[in-house]
């Protein structure tokens, strides 16, 4: 042992650091900063990408004090549920204070990826005149921001390679944030806008297009119409990664000719995504590019009928990964069960969110069809009719390589179509089946039995979604016993309190985070585990018809509508709102 | 504190330690459901949890809330429950939009794709046009002219197609062997295309028949009377 110390010594801190190097991922590098003081002295000092799970974890001081290099951020703000409108707008997540820290110190931050933040112009003002070398921004579900603070990054980024903004709420404000692309940027590979909702300089598009040759993807949104898409796609044929606009127009008019011929051109395109609008008969313009297509996005495609998406599909012999609707039917997914045996991830929406008709969905029919034709499937976000424990228990035997599983019956509560029995066996053959499971989500009638199987087999569990589950206590408790890896749960309007919740309070240090809304627990056993575990922020939500007033404090055993607690290494969050309460 | 602990009703705040599965007080989270669901607990079967070994073989299919709408079942509105379906707020937002788009467009009376049949005197079967995909008459006349090629109807001008033709045009035209497009209208009458505004076309026309010249001499006479008039 002493000689194995010595020897460790005599290592460079060159060539350990080239070795850090080969480590991407941050997984990796954290288990080697716990090895011994100098190795957590060189991987800090030589890590420059960092990923921060959840923003209140840590600060931007404790980020700088330990990465003085780091040049790539990501952050995560609100909760995952926040996305179904469960937490409120100004819940927090503001990213202002880390781009500020950061200029402060004289980070050299090129890179910046923020999911579910607050993010103001005065943000992407700050960002973009701060970091002379920024390169990437990107925006996943994100809001607080307008076209002027996107017209503040394309003003001040000189080197900007990146803007990829998705599903955003930005605010128009008819600026042509577009034209503030210098004529000097040429840097550009990736443009994705396709969440805005107002008009684009068209012009100023096609110019920067065309003068930005490494440009390798571009998304476009729905103010782009077919006619304009056409002429930029002319200058830019290398392009492997396209979202359209609007693709709407007369599908025997001279443009659709052109666009048809325009993309037989775009020999690199892999992904397709867009049709935000879209005339079905000009579907036929993309079928030169559908051969060596491995990525498909019709999910926000309105109106197509079942049998042209499938004369579409039937082209794309190579997809590995598709998003679409529901429209698509059983018969559909048959399709492209016979077609697409490469696929890898494939995701249903629903097309009908608000009550009407509900002539167009799928079934556990589709689901088998794709798991008897596709045998590499290993993520799937599935929104469906209905569904059967039979069907379950054959798509485990068929695919027993899912790393995602997230099944959503329109209907939360909703029993074996067929037996009317809960989906308990059903999920229960998932997880047994699926050794390298990292996330579930469950939904349909369900009892403590599906946690029961979730507990003892799920053991490469991270992430588990619960809605409208389980009898008891016993649910939860075999989750938190059996998961060992469990790093996120959510759960709503599931009858789990408090002896569930206080059973084993460290494991929560050993989870990112708990969600838990429209549960049995109490504002009392909230208390208890804030006061016993300082580790812990435990936050409550207090809003709507279960407010309380700020001056009382609540009787303990008033049961708590929204609670989310999350380990962190610096305590209450001074920024949170009158609603949020830290116990 | 005391009136909030009454207005939630004390049963639901009381601490218990019952059985798991005894379904005292667990009824409060199924309530929730029925009420957020609009459905009665026996309808979507929660008693089955406790009465696992009694398979419930009523297959009647009206017992499950998804079944066809014509059940007294009523199926469950979605919007009802908050945040279910687990859709991001921005593709609910953007389904909105384009639900919204779609019944604007049906209000108009155009409704979302205008197909309507076309057939030809002569043809061995009939195509189908969206009326939707064009502006002008010109545009439906080149369109339905690739369709069937060896189709003529004459001269047209900017402004329509039979608009402003002199009597005498439409007599050579309709006594040559070229063809006449003529259209069924809302009232179920045979029209000559082209007298009304394009707009006020597409809404009210049927379907669409391309007529032998020589056979469209019936209709003629209102539009000749149009030309008169206006001459």
């Amino acid at each position: 042992m002493c000689l194995f110390r010595d020897m460790m010594s005599y290592f460079p801190e060159e060539v350990l650091e080239h070795v850090f190097d080969f480590l991407t991922s941050h997984r990796d590098r954290n288990a080697v900063s716990l090895v011994c003081k100098s190795w957590y002295s060189l991987e800090r000092f030589s890590r420059e990408k960092v990923f921060i799970g959840n923003c209140y974890a840590v600060n931007p001081e404790r980020l700088i004090a330990r990465f003085p290099r780091v040049r790539s951020l990501t952050l995560k703000g609100k909760p995952h549920f926040a996305d179904f409108n469960l937490v409120p707008h100004d819940w927090g997540g503001d990213v202002y204070p880390w781009i500020e820290a950061m200029t402060k110190n004289g980070i050299n931050l090129e890179e910046l990826r923020l999911k579910r933040m607050l993010v103001s112009d005065e943000s992407l003002e700050l960002l973009a005149k701060s970091f002379p070398n920024f390169k990437s921004l990107v925006l996943v579900s994100c809001e607080g921001f307008t076209t002027d603070g996107l017209a503040a990054i394309a003003s001040n980024c000189r080197f900007l390679r990146e803007l990829d903004l998705q599903e955003n709420e930005v605010d128009d404000r008819k600026g042509h944030w577009l034209s503030c692309f210098p004529d000097s940027c040429t840097s550009l590979v990736s443009l994705n806008f396709a969440c805005l909702k107002g008009e684009v300089n068209v012009a100023a598009l096609e110019r920067l297009v065309a003068r930005c040759h490494n440009l390798r993807s571009l998304r476009v949104n729905h103010a782009v119409p077919l006619e304009a898409l056409q002429k930029i796609l002319v200058k830019a044929p290398q392009i492997n990664d396209l979202g359209t606009g609007s693709f709407v127009h007369d599908p025997d008019s001279e443009t659709s000719k052109k666009m048809k011929n325009t993309l037989e051109n775009c020999k690199s395109v892999r992904s397709l995504s867009g049709f935000l609008d879209v005339n079905p008969h000009c579907l036929p313009a993309v079928y030169p590019i559908c051969t060596d297509l491995t990525s498909l996005n019709l999910s926000y495609a309105p109106g197509i009928y079942s049998n042209e998406l499938i004369k579409l599909i039937c082209h794309c012999k190579k997809l590995e990964r598709l998003w679409i609707l529901d429209t698509i039917g059983d018969k559909g997914l048959g399709a492209v069960a016979s077609t697409c045996k490469e696929l890898q991830e494939l995701r249903v929406f629903p097309s009908d969110l608000y009550g009407a008709d509900n002539a167009a969905a799928v079934t556990e029919e589709g689901l088998v069809s794709i798991s008897a034709g596709c045998p590499k499937l290993n993520s799937l976000l599935y929104f469906c009719q209905q569904m059967t424990n039979a069907a379950l228990i054959t798509v485990a035997k068929n695919c027993p390589n899912f790393i995602r599983f997230r099944l959503c019956t329109l209907n939360p509560v909703i029993p074996d179509a067929v037996t009317n029995l809960p989906l308990d066996e059903g999920f229960g053959a998932i997880v047994q089946s699926c050794k390298g499971l990292k996330r579930l989500s469950v939904s349909g009638r369900l009892t403590d039995q599906v946690f029961l199987y979730i507990g003892m087999y799920a053991e490469q569990l991270e992430m588990l979604s619960i809605a409208f589950a389980g009898d008891s206590d016993k649910g939860m408790l075999y989750v938190l016993n059996g998961c060992k890896k469990l790093k996120k749960l959510e759960i709503r309007d599931s009858p789990f309190g408090n002896a569930a919740l206080l059973s084993d309070m460290g494991k929560y240090e050993t989870m990112r985070s708990l969600w838990m809304s429209s549960c049995e627990v109490t504002y009392g056993a909230c208390k208890t585990l804030a006061e016993k575990m300082p580790t812990l922020n435990v936050e409550i939500i207090n809003e709507g018809e279960d407010q309380v007033e700020a001056s009382s404090s609540p009787d303990a055993r008033h049961r708590v509508e929204k609670m989310y607690l999350y380990r962190t290494l610096v305590g209450p969050r001074r920024d949170a709102p009158d609603f949020v309460w830290t116990l | 504190m005391v009136d909030c602990v009454k207005k939630m009703g004390f049963e639901e705040t009381e601490l218990r330690l019952g059985l798991p599965n005894a379904n005292y007080g667990k009824r409060g989270f199924s309530e929730t459901v029925d009420l957020k669901l609009n459905l009665s607990s026996a309808e979507i079967g929660l008693d089955s949890a406790i009465d696992l070994k009694e398979n419930n073989f009523n297959k009647e299919k009206n017992l499950l809330p998804s079944s066809s709408p014509t059940d007294s079942v009523k199926p469950p509105a979605k919007a009802q429950v908050v945040g279910w379906p687990p859709v991001r707020s921005f593709r609910k937002n953007v389904m909105a939009v384009q639900k919204r788009t779609d019944s604007d467009e049906a209000e108009k009376g155009t409704g979302g794709a205008a197909f309507v049949k076309v057939s030809m005197d002569g043809a061995p079967y009939l195509r189908k046009v969206d009326l939707k995909m064009y502006k002008t008459y010109k545009e439906l006349s080149d369109a339905l002219g690739k369709m069937f090629s060896s189709f003529t109807i004459g001269k047209c001008d900017s402004q329509g197609m039979m608009d402003f033709m002199s009597e005498s045009k439409l007599m050579d035209l309709l006594n040559s062997s070229d063809y006449v497009p003529t259209y069924e209208d809302k009232d179920g009458d045979w029209m000559l295309v082209g007298d009304v505004p394009w707009e006020m076309f597409v809404g009210s026309c049927k379907r669409l028949r391309i007529m032998k010249g020589t056979e469209a001499k019936g209709l003629a006479p209102k539009a000749m009377d149009k030309c008169k008039t206006r001459s």
